[in-house]
């Protein structure tokens, strides 16, 4: 068994954990017809079950796994991972009917109007009750966690945000935290609020489909799925004392140091290729970094709107269309700096601690 | 006569009962119509919903558990008040006396667990909004109040985090916390703020910046704990309450439940 937790650990790194998402991601998008089907997803879960039943038994994995905090987790990925499931599926089937020309299974009912009492109200009282009994069996089962008094002079080994803010809290590992605990998450609020503006397709509404509207799907299911709770699970249950990675199967000891070798975009151009030192100038120090990032903003959504998405662009016009592909652009800046860092050991592509601005 | 069905017709049949129910038992269509109509509860809804819509494989049933819990948190945390005293002397023993003392006490369990699947239930309630498409027109600004109500229940649990005023509460508030004094221009340590000055005064300092504001303090301390006391029990869940009137008024307004066009 060791040799399976081995390889586990090794399996959960972060570059391979994210890029092992984002292929699974890709796969997950393109190979849905096999997926949804019950027989398949079920035998995926019982699977799943055991292992993670199995993986229990190893308790530096149990200690983390079964804390009383990190259970809604486990809860969470479950559902979203049922939901999903059922989203796609009927979105499947749906596709299927209106490929026949048929109406999908929400038009075959809409037209129809049925009494709110008995029909909606007992399905919600059935809820209520069902909800009521599990929340009672958790109550039960679990104390609520109450750890030593409060005492600003001891620092805990490891000192972490509630688990449903750790997606953020992993991205301070390569964003600043006026990036990372501000801009971002404004920006993800802004995003979302923004969403249905951008969103001009009208097909697709108020009926599940994968289809009618397969990209906005793909972006959206990537920024919820990987961005989101992928990280939240690497957060939580890979990042140890001092935010180093631990493979589940680990000791969380706070003694292991891990070489910081990240060095700034500026260094590796005057440093290492040119080899004169870093300049004086701080503009002129960074000069390339923010060269790339002017680039990076304003080359990319022209030539986008030339090539790719030529005809979302017409759709869209320029205000709309400029507005939502620089908050895609940021939103891609993410993955872009993670595998900068990985690869090269980027820290920064902008330094500028002088005034605190590192990008 | 069945007894029992003997009992049932007379206690409808008093004054009493009429005078509360206005309608009769609800197995006819006027009936349930009334039933819905003249229950200030119930009438959120219309008398009929599109039968795609009671489906619970269409709505699953997700926005209406998250308000549901918010009625059990709005509860269990009006009666966690009554043993819960925001000050550094008694909070944490408070928590403790609830542990120790109620035989078989789950209040606080309910309110935190319940404070968890609320995250959870909302976050699925969204994803079944954007998996249905219903954000789309004629719902585009009801989704912003959703999204809205959204950040309120991370913050209704990110300031109950800290009440308990243990160890766990008081570090991941301050991993909180430290944000804010990243935020640009307003943050002691965000960028841009250093510009803010006149002469050689700063107008942004950790005496006044955004992570201040926050903590009521430049450290957590007494008054964090009765700033996120007070935004926890009264602000944050009024503020909510408003918002929840006005998503599922526009929920009614733009149409009920969404199904295809």
């Amino acid at each position: 068994m060791e040799w399976l937790k081995d390889v586990v650990n090794f399996l959960s790194n972060p570059t391979i954990f994210f890029t092992g998402a984002v292929v699974l991601w890709v796969l997950i998008m393109k190979y849905y017809r096999i997926w949804t089907a019950p027989k398949f997803i079920k035998t995926v879960t019982i699977l799943s079950v055991i292992a993670l039943g199995a993986a229990l038994f190893d308790p530096n994995f149990a200690k983390e796994a079964l804390k009383p905090d990190n259970v809604p987790i486990w809860i969470m990925i479950y559902s979203v991972g049922f939901f999903f499931w059922l989203a796609m599926r009927r979105g499947l089937l749906n596709d299927d009917l209106m490929a026949e020309g048929l109406p999908n299974l929400e038009k075959q009912e809409s037209d129809k109007r049925v009494y709110t009492w008995p029909d909606l109200v007992y399905s919600e009282l059935i809820c209520m009750v069902l909800f009521t009994a599990f929340l009672v069996g958790w109550s039960v089962i679990l104390k609520a966690p109450l750890e030593d008094p409060a005492n600003a002079g001891v620092t805990p080994a490891i000192a972490k945000a509630p688990w449903y803010f750790l997606g953020l809290q992993e991205i301070l590992v390569y964003y600043d935290p006026w990036m990372a605990g501000v801009i971002l998450p404004g920006l993800i609020v802004v995003g979302l609020i923004a969403m249905p503006y951008f969103d001009m397709n009208p097909k697709g509404n108020g009926y599940y489909t994968i289809k009618e509207r397969f990209w906005a799907l793909w972006v959206w299911g990537f920024g919820f799925v990987v961005l989101w709770i992928a990280l939240i699970f690497l957060g939580t249950f890979m990042r140890g004392p001092g935010w180093n990675f631990f493979g589940p199967f680990e000791y969380w000891d706070s003694h292991k140091v891990v070489a910081l070798a990240n060095i700034n975009l500026s260094e590796i151009v005057w440093v290492q290729l040119f080899n004169i030192g870093l300049p004086s100038n701080i503009l002129v120090r960074e000069s390339v970094g923010i060269i790339l990032t002017v680039l990076y903003m304003s080359v990319i959504p022209p030539l986008l709107a030339k090539t790719f998405l030529k005809k979302l662009y017409e759709e869209m016009g320029l205000v709309r269309y400029s507005l939502m592909i620089v908050l895609v652009l940021i939103m891609a800046s993410l993955p872009i700096k993670m595998y900068l860092r990985w690869s090269f050991n980027l820290k920064y592509i902008v330094s500028i601690p002088e005034y605190m601005f590192n990008l | 006569m069945n007894p029992l069905k003997k009992l049932w017709n007379y206690v409808t049949d008093t004054q009493v009962w009429k005078s509360i129910f206005r309608h009769g038992t609800p197995d006819n269509p006027r009936d349930q119509s009334l039933a819905v109509l003249s229950n200030v509860a119930l009438h959120l809804h219309p008398v009929k919903t599109r039968k795609s819509g009671v489906r619970m494989s269409f709505t699953w049933c997700m926005g209406g558990l998250t308000f549901f819990i918010f009625l059990v948190e709005s509860v269990t945390g009006i009666l966690l008040m009554f043993y819960y005293r925001p000050t550094l002397e008694f909070a944490y023993n408070d928590i403790i006396a609830l542990r120790e003392h109620v035989p078989l006490g789950i209040l606080r369990e309910i309110h935190r667990w319940g404070a968890h699947s609320m995250v959870i239930t909302v976050w699925l309630h969204m994803f079944r909004v954007f998996m249905t498409g219903s954000y789309k027109p004629p719902r585009e600004f009801n989704w912003g109040v959703g999204v809205i109500l959204l950040v309120l229940t991370m913050l209704l649990s990110f300031t109950g985090y800290l009440l308990p005023w243990d160890q766990l509460a008081i570090w991941a508030i301050t991993v909180g916390a430290n944000m804010g004094a990243a935020t640009p221009f307003a943050g002691v340590e965000g960028p841009g703020t250093m510009l803010l000055k006149i002469g050689d005064i700063s107008l942004v300092h950790s005496g006044n910046d955004a992570k201040f504001g926050l903590l009521a303090g430049r450290f957590i301390g007494e008054a964090t704990l009765l700033r996120f006391y007070v935004l926890h029990c009264i602000a944050l869940p009024f503020v909510a309450a408003m918002l929840i009137a006005v998503h599922f008024w526009r929920v009614r307004k733009d149409g009920g439940i969404s199904g295809p066009l």
